[in-house]
């Protein structure tokens, strides 16, 4: 199983913070993953249309789209982040 | 050093006091504190604009991503003690939302060190802003351009 975690803007247009799926067939990568993701629904297919303003970390670690990602792992997607 | 996330305010006199007490090596503090304001200059929206900053994080990792760069910056200047609390949740314009302090022999060290860790911070650590606006409702802040500039100055 992969725990998705989704913040501010993404998680509203997703419409969940968090969810539980099983690695999807021939998904390796988070690039993949977020291919996959993008056809489970409007508000995904919204959320992730410009990577330009996705984020994405494995295990609480920032990483490229190229990352891989297998059972186990926590990936979060988010905006640029604005603290401070 | 240390790092807390956290939802209440903190006082800022009894942090700075504490970060130095029982060294008397230290030969200054520097120190950050971040507000809440209520107008969006980027926006040419002015005072009132905003009513309040609700801050969402990713817990667990932010507090990763901020010992890392508490790390990095003892790690870059000597310095005797470190200190970053962030606030989460809900906030009215002048409220504190972040203090970053740096205590160190000499003041350069400390004035560095302050910068490069608030620098870093604003373009690392998952915390992410809704603003609740007069002018048009709830909006999330976008990030700026300037501040991964201001970042990179430290690459």
């Amino acid at each position: 199983m992969l725990k998705l975690l989704y913040f501010a803007w993404l998680r509203t247009k997703i419409g969940i913070a968090e969810e539980r799926v099983a690695v999807p067939e021939g998904v390796t990568d988070v690039a993949g993953l977020i291919d996959w993701l993008r056809g489970r629904g409007d508000g995904y297919a919204e959320a992730l249309a410009n990577l330009d303003v996705v984020k994405v970390a494995v295990n609480q670690e920032y990483v490229p789209f190229t990352h891989p990602v297998a059972a186990g792992d926590e990936v979060a997607l988010f905006p640029p982040v604005t603290g401070g | 050093m240390s790092v807390r996330v956290q939802r209440d305010d903190f006082d800022i006199g009894a942090e700075l006091a504490a970060l130095s007490d029982g060294d008397t090596g230290i030969g200054g503090v520097c120190s950050f504190t971040g507000l809440v304001r209520d107008l969006h200059p980027q926006a040419g929206e002015g005072p009132g604009t905003v009513r309040a900053l609700t801050l969402e994080h990713y817990s667990g990792m932010t507090e990763r991503q901020l010992e890392a760069i508490e790390a990095e910056a003892r790690a870059r200047w000597p310095l005797s003690s470190s200190l970053i609390i962030h606030r989460y949740g809900r906030m009215e314009p002048g409220e504190r939302i972040v203090l970053v302090a740096c205590a160190s022999a000499h003041r350069e060290a400390a004035f560095e060190a302050c910068r490069f860790i608030m620098d870093w911070l604003k373009t690392k650590a998952p915390f992410w802003k809704l603003e609740d606006t007069s002018s048009d409702g709830a909006r999330w802040v976008d990030a700026r351009h300037s501040d991964d500039a201001a970042a990179r100055r430290w690459e």
